[in-house]
């Protein structure tokens, strides 16, 4: 109703929903990757964004610009991934699915708590000090950080998509995905390609982390939403297809933000997770009727 | 002769592709009735049909005069007309002796689910399992026998629930000879001294000829021919389709 | 009705009534951990009908556990007060519950806590048990958290701020440790939760419904095309679960005291995940993996807890991480690989190799 009323709070809505659904389809492009290459549904995910967010915070703290952090939120996530997978994933990677969620999961609490006790719990913002474009006499208001993270996300995406075609680490990558054991036979070094795959999600992750440092906000607890969301992307999208991956990360945030500005901020998360139940159930009933057990 | 199962004017196709055309057969209490056919005539998809796993586009499936089209596979094998599969299905992390005990059906009510397995049960497996000549494996998990034992456990697994009719999808596919000849025998026995009647389809023409008194023939959805095995053997139709010269 | 145990599981069985009767006695001063340890092994072993018999790995029983506790408590409350100003006051600082009023409420709370939450799994099951594999797992973990957000968000059973519980009362001429006083209580109460929970799987597991759950878990596509409904197995197996974990979190709430949405009730990161390892450490789709999981996960929490203060969540991360990547078949596991015969698997390498032949002259 109150949408109905009010046009320019549609459009807010609208605005904040596709700024913030592009950095969802930035990390889950990433979870996209590690799923499809490596078969692991990786719970850590959002911690990874928010330690990224963390390492950018650290810079703003410190009295330096926040924008000086964003590589190295990138670099250093993109060596703790590295490190991870060297000690921890690829003793999974070809197990039962469920033994790499469970992993993961302990990962994330690992992660979760590590930054409770380095960080703390209270809320963090690092003040990026670009200024608010006012619009339409000031009914719609639009920080020009959030175009900023939008513009990143979205050429960090095509930078990362580029690599894949045209690197050949890239092109390995490719191969590995689409089959393992016949890119192996081919000369493929595939526990390498797990490792580098690992690695860059997780500097993806770091790099969505530090944007959303300086648009949104931090807190040691908010990483499995972030996990959650990319999930429901993946398996809206389908792996490895990027437009797909990113209309449904705008999709996605655009009903969140509709839906917080109708129902009320406070049941923004527990709406998310709703969906997600509700995305999974509609999509196994439209698998169920097509199963096949017959010969 | 009575009719134990009455098929007309059956059709089914999945998206564009017609795998049952207009097919029509009866097949007599007590017989041993084939069906031949290359591969993808249809023949797998006339037996789903039949038990009730995916439903019909027309025509009417009559089993002991009872229309089966509108039945649940649950309510058909409770009727007595139990089937095979080809690639077998069995629970491979179980043991024989378990695989059977699942099979067994009781009532159908949900007080079922909580009974105790009776003793009787287990007496009635162990003597179906050496039926079949897997006694000595009852113990052993299902996943570790071989494919063809697979498919004789598979066979127990249906006799256990004392069918009318028995369906049966390539039966020898996949077995040694000698294995082979066993088989054959025991579905004679079954035939003979269980009354049970059999519709199988089966790739290997010595062992139809031995143990059919009528054979269909398919071919792209169709029945091609029927009739005695020696007349089927000797039909240019089959001979064109299905067996090759070399027959 | 022990007729049918033999010697292992007799020692085991001694062995925990055995802690169950002697601990108000010889180990008061772990009470409480003690009741925690009979809940693990709850949590654990209704965890394994899905996760370990059935295979659906789920990380939504937390869900019963934590509307257990919220019913429970809101009904020992209401059978004296308004549920709204009771939250509001902050409990009993200011309501105080008469004896009467207080084993009203003990009883119609503890069964509340059981039906409800067998309701709810009722009605989600026959939407969310469709899911298959880890799209189970990660729905079930997205019903867990929404439900800690929704809970956070009720005003009534005080929002996130949590709420009290009713507080043992005092009865005019008994001391206050009357029936042994709370603790006893409550720790009595869980060591019989427990026990039912213990026979009622034993008897279970060997009724036709144990085996179609393994069967499920083996192959539910044939279970299926047989004509099994597996679906009623599959929602009714949750509902007893659901039923379990939730008279589990009515007790733990009245031991905790204090009830709050994503820490004690909601706990997916905690308990949700406990009950899983619980039950993977000692060996998932048995009947005593879960038991000595919960046993030796217990000792290892308090063992955390004592000398990590402060990290202790950071070291179960780490101890999550080590049982999955090293120890995935669990302890039982371990023995069956090394003792098949204890668990009446043949190793009858004469029935493994023999030939397949078939009578043919009878
Ligand atoms: N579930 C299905 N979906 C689509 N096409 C199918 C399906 N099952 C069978 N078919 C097609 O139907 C035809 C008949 O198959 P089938 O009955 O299995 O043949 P047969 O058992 O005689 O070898 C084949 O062309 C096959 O590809
Ligand atoms: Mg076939």
């Amino acid at each position: 109703m109150i949408l109905l009323q009010a046009p320019f709070l549609n459009l807010q809505a609208l605005l904040d929903g596709l700024m913030v659904g592009a950095i969802f389809a930035f990390v889950a492009y990433g979870m996209a990757l590690v799923w499809g290459v490596m078969n692991i549904i990786n719970i850590v995910q959002g911690e990874f964004v928010i330690l990224g967010g963390y390492i950018t915070f650290t810079f703003y703290k410190m009295g330096l610009s926040p924008f000086i952090g964003i590589p190295f939120s990138f670099l250093l996530l993109f060596c703790l991934g590295f490190l991870i997978y060297r000690t921890i994933i690829f003793r999974v990677v070809s197990r039962d699915m469920f033994i790499s969620i469970l992993a993961t999961f302990g990962i994330s609490i690992v992660v979760q708590q590590l930054m409770n006790i380095g960080f703390g719990s209270q809320v963090e913002t690092a003040n990026s000090g670009l200024g608010t474009s006012f619009l339409f006499d000031g009914n719609i208001t639009l920080s020009h950080i959030k175009i900023f993270s939008f513009i990143v996300c979205l050429l960090g995406a095509s930078a990362v998509i580029y690599f894949m075609k045209t690197s050949k680490l890239g092109r390995a990558i490719r191969a590995t995905a689409q089959n393992a054991r016949a890119a192996r036979i081919l000369g493929v070094d595939t526990e390498k390609v797990y490792c580098y795959t690992y690695a860059i999600n997780a500097a993806i992750c770091g790099l969505a982390g530090s944007l959303v440092a300086m648009t949104y906000t931090l807190h040691p607890y908010i990483g499995l939403p972030y996990t959650v969301r990319s999930f429901m992307i993946v398996i809206v999208a389908g792996l490895g297809n990027f437009p797909a991956v990113l209309a449904s990360g705008l999709g996605l945030g655009t009903i969140e933000e509709f839906s917080a500005y109708t129902l009320g901020q406070e049941y923004r998360i527990g709406f998310v997770f709703l969906m997600l139940v509700l995305i999974l159930v509609y999509r196994s009933r439209k698998l169920a009727k097509k199963r096949e057990y017959l010969k | 002769m009575t009719k134990i199962l009455e098929v007309t004017d059956v059709s089914k196709a999945y998206g564009g592709v017609k795998a049952n055309e207009d097919i029509s057969l009866s097949i007599d209490q007590g017989s041993i009735v084939g069906l031949i056919g290359p591969n993808g005539s249809g023949k797998t998809t006339l037996f789903n049909s039949i038990v009730g796993a995916h439903p019909i586009d027309k025509g009417s499936i009559k089993f002991n005069n009872e229309e089966l089209s509108t039945l649940t596979v649950d309510q058909i094998s409770r009727r007595g007309l139990l089937r095979t599969f080809q690639q077998t299905k069995i629970y491979g992390q179980m043991t024989c002796m378990m695989n059977m005990k699942i099979s067994k059906k009781l009532t159908g009510k949900f007080s079922d689910m909580f009974q105790t397995i009776p003793k009787e049960v287990e007496e009635e497996a162990e003597q179906i399992l050496s039926f079949v000549g897997l006694y000595q494996k009852r113990n052993l998990r299902a996943g570790e026998l071989s494919f063809g034992q697979q498919k004789l456990l598979e066979l127990a697994m249906a006799l256990i629930n004392a069918p009318k009719m028995l369906i049966l999808d390539e039966p020898t596919a996949g077995i040694n000879p000698t294995l082979i000849n066993g088989i054959v025998d025991r579905l004679i026995k079954v035939n003979k001294k269980y009354n049970i009647t059999l519709f199988v389809i089966e790739h290997n023409m010595r062992v139809i000829m031995n143990l059919a008194q009528k054979i269909y023939c398919m071919a792209y959805g169709r029945i091609l021919a029927e009739g005695k095995p020696e007349e089927i053997k000797n039909d240019k139709k089959v001979i064109d389709a299905y067996l090759g010269a070399a027959h | 009705m022990f007729a049918d145990f033999d010697k292992k599981e007799l020692t085991g069985l001694a062995f925990l009534l055995f802690l169950g009767i002697s601990t108000p006695y010889l180990f008061s001063g772990y009470r409480i951990q003690m009741a925690e340890l009979f809940l693990f092994m709850v949590y654990a072993s209704t965890w394994n009908i899905q996760g370990g018999k059935m295979g659906y790995n789920t990380f939504g029983n937390i869900v019963f556990f934590g509307v257990g506790m919220y019913v429970c408590a809101s009904t020992q409350i209401a059978v004296a007060f308004p549920l709204g100003e009771w939250t509001a006051a902050g409990g009993y600082k200011t309501f105080v519950h008469t004896p009467q009023q207080y084993f009203l409420g003990i009883p119609l709370g503890i069964l509340l806590a059981g039906i409800v939450p067998a309701i709810i799994a009722l009605i989600i099951g026959s939407a969310l048990l469709v899911l298959r594999g880890h799209y189970f797992a990660i729905g079930t973990l997205g019903l867990g958290i929404a439900s800690g957000e929704f809970a956070t968000s009720l005003e009534i059973i005080g929002g996130g701020q949590g709420m009290t519980v009713p507080f043992w009362p005092k009865v005019a001429g008994l001391p206050h440790t009357f029936l042994g006083g709370g603790v006893n209580f409550f720790f009595t109460l869980s060591f019989l939760l427990f026990l039912a929970v213990f026979f009622f799987l034993r008897w279970l597991y060997k009724t036709r419904f144990g085996l179609i759950l393994t069967a499920i878990r083996d192959n539910e596509d044939k279970a299926e095309s047989m004509g099994i409904p597996t679906m009623h197995y599959k929602v009714t197996g949750w509902v007893f679960s659901a039923f379990f974990m939730g008279i589990a979190g009515g007790i733990f709430g009245n031991i905790n005291g204090y009830i709050e949405p994503t820490e004690v009730a909601f706990a997916g990161a905690t308990v949700g995940v406990f009950m899983v390892l619980m039950t993977i450490l000692g060996g998932k789709g048995t009947l005593w993996g879960p038991i000595i999981g919960a046993f030796i996960f217990q000792l290892f929490k308090e063992f955390f807890w004592t000398y990590f203060l402060g990290w202790q969540l950071v070291a179960l991360g780490a101890l999550i991480i080590g049982i999955i990547i090293f120890f995935p078949e669990g302890i039982m596991g371990m023995l069956r690989q090394k003792y098949p015969a204890l668990f009446g698997e043949v190793v009858d390498e004469e029935a493994r190799l023999a030939q397949v032949t078939i009578n043919t002259d009878d």
